[in-house]
């Protein structure tokens, strides 16, 4: 077995008292004393710090790489202002995707932040398909932290004007920084990108506020779930499009237009089957990933693709693909849990309202 | 006379009380599983065998079974974990026991750990 990754961050959650986990290489905080619920609410009601920097950053640095960029995704690159970041897909021929990722502009080119189960996949793909036209940029030795709460931009005040979407450089705490108004959690907050040697510094500065506490990788997952939002692997993989996932709306008119992303004609053709939907099983019993969705007369139907406990609403929450007949909130299905049929029914997303600044 | 609770290696205990015997999941296996969202416990009167799955508890992170630690009937499950499950990680070795049961042998007790025992056992998976 190869050695675990340690992020700059890594001996700060020992210190903390951090329970570690392997995570796609990485020896990645799961959660902190506190517990993973406290974690989340504190996400929720105040603020909490991710160490994310397990997060693939890159640069596609080059004249042209929004254009060339588009010619791998479906989103308006090229209309990106400065200043501004998009979240987007890598999708392929047979329409489904390759991964999630958030694009900015930077100058001389665009940076890429990608998942870290994805990260060599998307560099290799990114230099076979670009690599005549742009520089691909790997970006190791950077950390990645994530201020997530309505408290966040109490705490980083220099940044509060920042729109939703938004990013810039500056000093956070005192600390060289790429700075975006983002986040997995649903709630307004920070993504701060730094060199991996000032990661502790500013996570320590971080930490000295008194609103601010660290959360950990289960509370990151139970937070954006609630929020309704996918994890690739889970609610998105190589066979599910843009359509099927409830993300058309990163699919904006002109590129529709254009169809010149890969698997334009199948996604655009080809009206979804089956669609992503949140649902809430009755009671407290959890549907987990993989559990199966039944319909009345007891089928098999569907599928949970994220399930688990949210905080928020005191009980399970689930997303899952489904027929498009049975997408409608309202709608009753079974969740099939441990051999046994247990009620629940289809609810809009997100289980919890966003809380975006948007300036 | 003290009551003696009993451990098995797959982190449940069992205590002898009105000459039933109570279960649950350890203090050191609540630490480890984080969280506690939901226990789904066994039907009173269901018969189960030692070492067999008898109920399910839920973290934030996982589903994991919970054995029987012996053989024998349930009489009784704690249905404060149905709204409550969080008193697993509050009192995993008291109010958060998950079901007591009469035993079909009594010397099955003498091949579970004592707590010295247990702690010990811990202590090596640490």
């Amino acid at each position: 077995m190869t050695e675990l990754i340690k992020t700059p961050l890594h001996a700060m959650h020992l210190a903390a008292g951090a329970r570690m986990e392997p995570f796609v290489g990485y020896d990645m905080p799961l959660r902190y004393p506190e517990g993973s619920v406290a974690e989340h609410n504190q996400a929720r009601n105040r603020a909490a710090l991710f160490d994310v920097s397990h997060m693939g950053q890159l640069r596609l640095m080059g004249e042209a790489a929004d254009a060339a960029l588009e010619t791998l995704v479906p989103g308006d690159i090229q209309g990106l202002g400065d200043g501004a970041m998009r979240y987007t897909l890598f999708t392929r021929e047979n329409g489904g995707i390759l991964d999630d990722l958030i694009v900015s502009r930077v100058p001389g080119g665009l940076g890429l932040v990608v998942n870290a189960a994805r990260r060599k996949h998307d560099t290799e793909h990114l230099r076979r398909h670009l690599g005549g036209r742009v520089d691909v940029v790997p970006e190791p030795d950077r950390a990645l932290l994530a201020l997530q709460g309505p408290a966040a931009a109490a705490v980083l005040p220099d940044f509060a004007d920042l729109p939703f979407m938004g990013w810039r450089e500056g000093e956070a705490c005192g600390v060289p920084a790429r700075v975006s108004r983002s986040g997995y959690t649903g709630e307004d907050g920070f993504e701060l990108s730094v060199a991996g040697a000032d990661a502790e510094a500013l996570a320590g500065r971080l930490l000295a506020h008194e609103a601010v506490a660290w959360a950990g990788l289960d509370a990151r997952n139970s937070l954006r779930l609630e929020a309704g939002l996918c994890l690739y692997g889970r609610d998105l993989d190589e066979d599910t499009t843009p359509l099927e996932a409830g993300l058309g709306w990163t699919l904006p008119k002109r590129r529709r237009e254009e169809r010149n992303f890969p698997g334009a004609a199948r996604i655009l053709d080809n009206p979804p089957a089956r669609r992503r939907v949140g649902m809430r099983p009755e009671g407290r019993v959890i549907a987990r990933e993989g559990s199966d969705l039944l319909d009345s007369s007891g089928e098999p139907v569907g599928w949970v693709a994220s399930g688990g406990f949210s905080p928020v609403l005191g009980g399970p929450v689930a997303m899952g693909y489904l027929p498009v007949a049975l997408v409608a909130p309202g709608t009753e299905v079974a969740f099939d849990i441990r051999g046994r049929p247990r009620p629940g029914r289809v609810v809009r997303l997100p289980f919890v309202p966003h809380n975006y600044f948007r300036g | 006379m003290a009551v003696r609770t009993y451990y098995t290696r797959e982190h449940e205990w069992v205590r002898i009380e009105d000459g039933v015997a109570v279960c649950g999941i350890t203090d050191y296996a609540q630490t480890q599983l984080g969280d506690v969202v939901y226990v789904e416990l066994p039907e009173v009167g269901a018969q189960v065998a030692r070492d067999g799955e008898a109920a399910v508890v839920e973290s934030t992170k996982a589903a994991s079974d919970v054995y029987a630690p012996l053989t024998g009937t349930i009489v009784a499950v704690n249905e404060r974990l149905e709204e409550s499950p969080d008193l697993v990680n509050e009192a995993a070795e008291d109010a958060g026991w998950f079901f007591r049961m009469e035993l079909d042998d009594e010397g099955e007790l003498d091949e579970l750990m004592d707590e010295e025992g247990y702690q010990a056992f811990v202590e090596e998976l640490d």
